[in-house]
């Protein structure tokens, strides 16, 4: 549904109530913290920036070009052949795993025990990360007509 | 608790990649393809949840978290890359930046 739409902006819709189908697993897999983290981000935070560009950029009718049909056969053999080799190499991986799930391992709690020591230094490089990327993207959209003065 | 076998998961994360796989090359207007970039982190989160479920080790959670916070960067900055590129040409279409070919 993402991908054969042709408004974006129903591409953009269908791709939430795929993210929300997502947190959704996570509250299966016991991954409560991540499944609230995901529905913010996701949902919340990226979907939005999305639509925002989409109108910004006056998207919202179809006027997208299309490939040729080579092309699009080309696109559908590769991603089913990409798909079977996936699922035939992950195929044997159920005789690895004797575990059985603890009920608590998503909690808050839980992960930032883990989150703030054993993996405090990642942390603080996504900050970074982060930064980097709001100055980058705050550069990248500015007006141009301010460069040459500065 | 009955849990469900990691194998339907990994079905199901296979078949999301292999759509966001799909997208990237059926498609060329560029949001679309920056939204299945998405797609296919996703899948890789999914998978790793399960499997951070199935192994009992929380740090596949926490890699979760940071592939989050990379997936965030890479949106902002592309979005911003893709303003500045239809202010350019005045469109989206991706065959329309074959100028760094020649």
């Amino acid at each position: 549904m993402v991908v054969f739409t042709k408004n974006p902006v129903f591409s953009v819709l269908y791709l939430i109530i795929t993210f929300f189908s997502i947190a959704g697993h996570y509250v299966l897999l016991n991954a409560q913290f991540l499944a609230a983290v995901h529905v913010i981000v996701y949902a919340g935070a990226i979907m939005v920036l999305f639509l925002y560009v989409i109108m910004l950029l006056n998207q919202n009718q179809d006027t997208e070009p299309h490939k040729s049909n080579m092309v699009k056969f080309a696109a559908v053999i590769c991603a089913g052949l990409f798909m079977v080799v996936l699922v035939g190499s992950l195929k044997g991986t159920d005789q690895l795993l004797q575990g059985h799930p603890s009920p608590d391992s998503g909690y808050v709690k839980n992960l930032g025990k883990i989150l703030f020591t054993e993996f405090l230094l990642p942390f603080e490089v996504a900050s970074v990360l982060l930064l980097a990327a709001m100055v980058g993207a705050v550069m990248l959209g500015k007006s141009e007509k301010q460069s040459p003065k500065a | 608790m009955n849990p469900i076998p990691i194998q339907y998961y990994i079905f199901l994360s296979a078949t999301l990649f292999s759509i966001g796989v799909l997208g990237v090359l059926y498609r060329r207007n560029a949001i679309i393809i920056f939204m299945c970039i998405e797609l296919m982190l996703n899948a890789v989160n999914l998978l790793m949840v399960a499997f951070s479920n199935y192994l009992n080790d929380a740090g596949g959670q926490v890699f979760v978290i940071f592939i989050m916070t990379v997936a965030a960067a890479e949106v902002a900055v592309g979005l911003a890359i893709l303003v500045l590129m239809f202010r350019n040409t005045h469109t989206t279409d991706i065959n329309v930046l074959n100028r760094l070919k020649w």
